[in-house]
């Protein structure tokens, strides 16, 4: 595995930039600006990154897909929300109509997990082999139902692609893409699974829509030992830890705290938040990962923990 | 001071259970916390991390307190000058007993909170979800004016 790609990092519902947002990221940067003057491309990016992400970029607003770039010749993703639209146009951009296999791990079958694949152009091209792996047993028919009337004009049938099903049990280490890959079920509203994938030493869980009940020890355990040693969890940190127990206990959504303390105890290097809450804006985002990586200090016990917060377009070296 | 002294000196009855509470009891290898009550409010003062170790054991140390009669017991205040870390399962033990106090009509709020247990409950937004005062007075002062009377005549010798 080479690198992790990030086409959707949004949580439960695409979030649009909205033209008062990039007015207000402009008035920032012109303000600070002060009349200075760039005397090159090198100067200006500079200058930009002075700005802080949360003026000079956006975390985006596409629901889950990640794509794991193995060094292989087939596409690996997880999850099928909106960011496989974008993805889908790049893969068509760079192979034209040339058969390709695409390799997907969902997480599990909620809409804005498979909302993106209407508009995964690659399905529509015959000779295309897209594999659909998942630990439910409805995966099928919840791609099939999203396409039949009156939700969307054209019907899964219509898809030129070969497009296979495969269900997957836990427990079990598949070989698959060239990576050895084991799934973990985990706690939301109809079941989600997470999925650990290794190869050539190189760790990478995504675990997303996971609730983890505090004070059960057993279940804790086990996600530290799925996390183990990890070189990247990308963990769904949607709500503050105050929400995630009181008022949307049982909604299946994590916090960035909880991600930290398993993250710590499983010597994971490196912690990436994701499924971004919807109402949240990008300074809020900000706020959360400099709170995230403060929290990360005060209660370091040993290694240190990389922690960023995933944004559409963000790339993760392995 | 003999505790029934002490426990008269702040009007409050020497029943078994606060004779208990009051001579401490100790949560783990290094965590230790007593309760006194001021008028209709208790005082806990848990001494130590409450980290992953510790959380039970401080929610088995609070039990007896959030079953006393809400008549007599308005509100809860968790003195944590001698906390030096809580940890998610620490704010779930203190989240329970929000939920529980709520439930009676009785607050809960957090006193004189270290400055990296300050940082966390703010990254952990839970100083939403609990009142946080600089002080065991000014949260007495704010909850309670006979406990905080109480606490000025103990001569704020209590936690």
């Amino acid at each position: 595995m080479r690198r992790l790609r990030f086409w959707g990092t949004r949580g439960s519902l695409p979030v649009a930039l909205t033209a008062s947002s990039v007015r207000r990221k402009l008035s920032v940067a012109l303000r600070a600006a002060e009349g200075r003057s760039f005397a090159s491309d090198h100067e200006l990016e500079a200058y930009l990154d002075e700005l802080g992400f949360q003026v000079s970029g956006s975390y985006g607003g596409h629901t889950s897909c990640v794509e794991i770039e193995t060094g292989g010749p087939d596409y690996v993703l997880c999850d099928l929300g909106t960011g496989v639209r974008p993805f889908g146009q790049e893969a068509l951009s760079r192979h034209g109509s040339s058969p390709r296999t695409y390799h997907v791990f969902m997480s599990h079958v909620h809409w804005d997990h498979i909302m993106g694949f209407p508009f995964f152009a690659p399905a529509y091209v015959r000779g295309n082999r897209i594999r659909i792996y998942g630990g439910h047993d409805m995966l099928e028919d919840a791609f099939r139902r999203q396409q039949a009337k009156p939700s969307f004009p054209v019907d899964f049938a219509v898809l030129g692609a070969d497009i296979e099903f495969i269900r997957l049990e836990p427990g079990i280490a598949y070989d698959i893409a060239g990576m050895t890959v084991k799934l973990k079920l985990q706690r939301h509203a109809g079941d989600s699974y997470g999925y650990r994938f290794t190869s050539n030493g190189r760790t990478i869980v995504y675990s997303t829509d996971s609730e983890h009940k505090l004070g059960d020890p057993i279940e804790a355990n086990s996600f530290v030992e799925f996390f183990r040693d990890a070189d990247v969890v990308v963990f769904d940190a949607m709500y503050s830890l105050a929400d995630a127990i009181s008022v949307k206990a049982d909604w299946g959504h994590s916090s960035n705290i909880v991600g930290v303390e398993l993250c710590q105890m499983a010597g994971v290097h490196h912690l990436c938040l994701f499924h971004h809450e919807p109402a949240n804006s990008d300074e809020a985002i900000e706020r959360v990962l400099a709170e995230t990586r403060r929290f990360e200090e005060i209660s370091r016990t040993a290694k240190p923990l990389q922690v960023t917060a995933a944004y559409d377009g963000m790339e993760i070296d392995l | 001071m003999p505790l029934t002294a002490v426990a008269s000196k702040l009007a409050v009855r020497p029943e078994q259970p606060l004779v208990r509470m009051l001579a401490g009891m100790t949560l783990g290898a290094d965590v230790e916390f007593s309760s006194q009550r001021f008028a209709d409010v208790v005082v806990a003062v848990p001494v130590g991390p409450i980290d992953h170790a510790h959380a039970e054991p401080l929610r088995h140390a609070l039990a007896p307190i959030l079953e006393q009669p809400a008549a007599t017991r308005r509100a809860l205040v968790l003195n944590l000058a001698d906390v030096a870390y809580i940890s998610s399962m620490g704010l779930r033990v203190l989240m329970m007993a929000a939920k529980h106090l709520r439930g009676q009509n009785a607050r809960i709020a957090v006193a004189a909170l270290q400055p990296v247990v300050d940082e966390i409950f703010s990254i952990a937004r839970f100083n939403h979800v609990v009142e946080v005062f600089p002080s065991v007075g000014a949260a007495l002062a704010t909850l309670s004016p006979d406990a905080a009377a109480a606490y000025d005549t103990a001569g704020r010798s209590g936690p």
